[in-house]
């Protein structure tokens, strides 16, 4: 993997993310076979597709979870400057990773830790300042601040999910992964969820979400792209129309 | 960040969840125990009998008390995929490695805090003025089970029955350092107690291979 990059470093400038001929190989089983997608800083895209397509794969190759087999993935935009440069050879790895926020199938949460100590440590891995006002509002903005103190395993599955979510946020990714985000949520969940991705949207944030099934938040999105047994079947396109695709998912709803 | 300062804030992490559950050293201090009381019964405890046995007891006591408390390290890390958010942070994964590490090295420690008074009363051994040189082999020993340990626990969190694969892995490899630590004791248990040069040196060498492979190696470690 690499990224490019030439102008001032700044954690408020956008990422894109480019694969291509990615493959992904489980044993025998190949998970993606020659994946090719060019997505711009500032776009939405709703990755569609059945169970094990292969969009999972997908977003963790993207997280810098997963090598691909084979095939590269480049990260594109201003965002991570300083590569090529500086003795540590880290350092544009660090620069992509600390723009980069991902919600999982799993919550990435500590059972035993609260919700505030939780984002609290999460903070301090991001290196990140005024952790507790940051904390702070992040617990009041999920609807969680309530229950600050409160250890996870006593939180409901939608609470849990909604932490997760404030995780991911935390530091201000400019790269958002969201694997099947609106798992567990409620009704109250999904308008929340739906209103923070709109204003990441507008903010230009790059926003990657996968689902095989329907969500309000899909109507967001400026690109959908569907997988079927890990090859791209269908593309909107950078400045096509997504809704097509979105409809043929409400249709299978 | 630096990789102290990442690797301080794991540790911080790992003795909150510790001490707010005491799974490990519950499941340690107890299981340490009963090797000990239950060997104490085999044979009659004299002071000769003890120098000649005891060592090996006690470091026998400290591996499987080990390899029980290492497993979970980074095992435990699989609920909820944890270790994916840590793997995405901006820190080593060196880091990562050393927060646990220290963290292992807290709790094995406090095991013998518990263990070694216990073994000195059931096996008739004075420690009165070797508790300081005892303090320095004890240190570098539970150092290398540790450092060993914490390795081979993120290797065999990724593997079906890792529960056994551990101490298969582990054992063997440790089989050097459980001779020098046990020589090492045995020689401060003594009538004449010394410090022997050698094992104090055999057991440091140890310890620095292992974490300098760790350091190498911990990308690999660590990755999916």
């Amino acid at each position: 993997m690499s990224a490019r990059g030439t102008s001032t470093p700044s954690g408020h400038q956008p990422v894109g993310i480019s694969f291509d001929r990615v493959e992904k190989r489980f044993g025998s089983l190949l998970a993606l076979r020659k994946v090719s997608l060019d997505i711009r800083s500032g776009e939405f895209v709703a990755l569609l597709g059945p169970n094990g397509a292969g969009k999972s794969t997908l977003l963790r190759i993207a997280a810098l979870l997963m090598n691909p087999s084979s095939g590269k993935v480049e990260f594109t935009g201003a965002a991570l400057g300083e590569v090529g440069g500086g003795a540590d050879d880290k350092a544009p790895l660090f620069s992509a990773k600390r723009r980069i926020g991902m919600v999982g199938h799993s919550i990435l949460l500590y059972d035993e830790l609260s919700a505030a100590e939780n984002l609290t440590f999460f903070a301090k891995l991001y290196g990140l300042d005024d952790i507790g006002a940051r904390v702070a509002n992040a617990l009041e903005a999920c609807g969680l601040g309530p229950r600050a103190r409160g250890l996870v395993r006593t939180f409901s599955r939608g609470m849990r999910q909604r932490l997760s979510i404030a995780r991911a946020l935390l530091h201000e990714p400019r790269l958002l992964l969201l694997d099947e985000p609106a798992a567990g949520l409620d009704r109250q969940g999904l308008a929340w969820m739906g209103s923070t991705l709109a204003r990441l949207r507008d903010d230009g944030c790059t926003v990657i979400m996968s689902t095989h099934a329907r969500n309000e938040s899909l109507d967001l999105a400026t690109r959908a792209v569907s997988l079927v047994t890990g090859q791209i079947a269908h593309d909107s396109g950078s400045d096509g129309d997504p809704r097509p695709l979105l409809a043929a998912l409400r249709g299978e709803a | 960040m630096t990789t102290a300062r990442a690797a301080a804030i794991v540790l911080a992490k790992e003795l909150r969840l510790e001490f707010r559950t005491r799974e490990l050293l519950n499941l340690t201090v107890v299981f340490s125990l009963i090797v000990v009381v239950l060997f104490s019964y085999t044979f009659e405890p004299t002071a000769a009998e003890s120098r000649r046995y005891g060592p090996g007891l006690l470091w026998i006591a400290f591996l499987f008390a080990g390899s029980l408390m290492l497993h979970p390290s980074f095992a435990r890390e699989r609920l909820n995929d944890t270790l994916d958010a840590l793997r995405m942070a901006p820190v080593s994964s060196f880091a990562i490695l050393l927060g646990k590490m220290l963290a292992n090295l807290i709790f094995l420690s406090l095991s013998e805090v518990v263990l070694v008074p216990v073994f000195a009363v059931l096996y008739n051994i004075s420690l009165a003025g070797v508790v300081g040189r005892l303090i320095i082999v004890l240190i570098l020993g539970t150092s290398g089970v540790v450092i060993t340990g914490t390795v081979f626990s993120v290797i065999s969190a990724h593997a079906r029955m890792r529960e056994l694969l551990l101490p298969l892995l582990l054992l063997p490899i440790l089989a050097p350092l459980l001779i020098a630590a046990v020589e090492a004791t045995a020689l401060l248990l003594a009538e004449q107690p010394v410090l022997d040069p050698t094992w104090v040196a055999f057991l440091a060498g140890f310890d620095i291979v292992f974490l300098t492979a760790s350091w190498l190696l911990c990308d690999f470690l660590v990755e999916e």
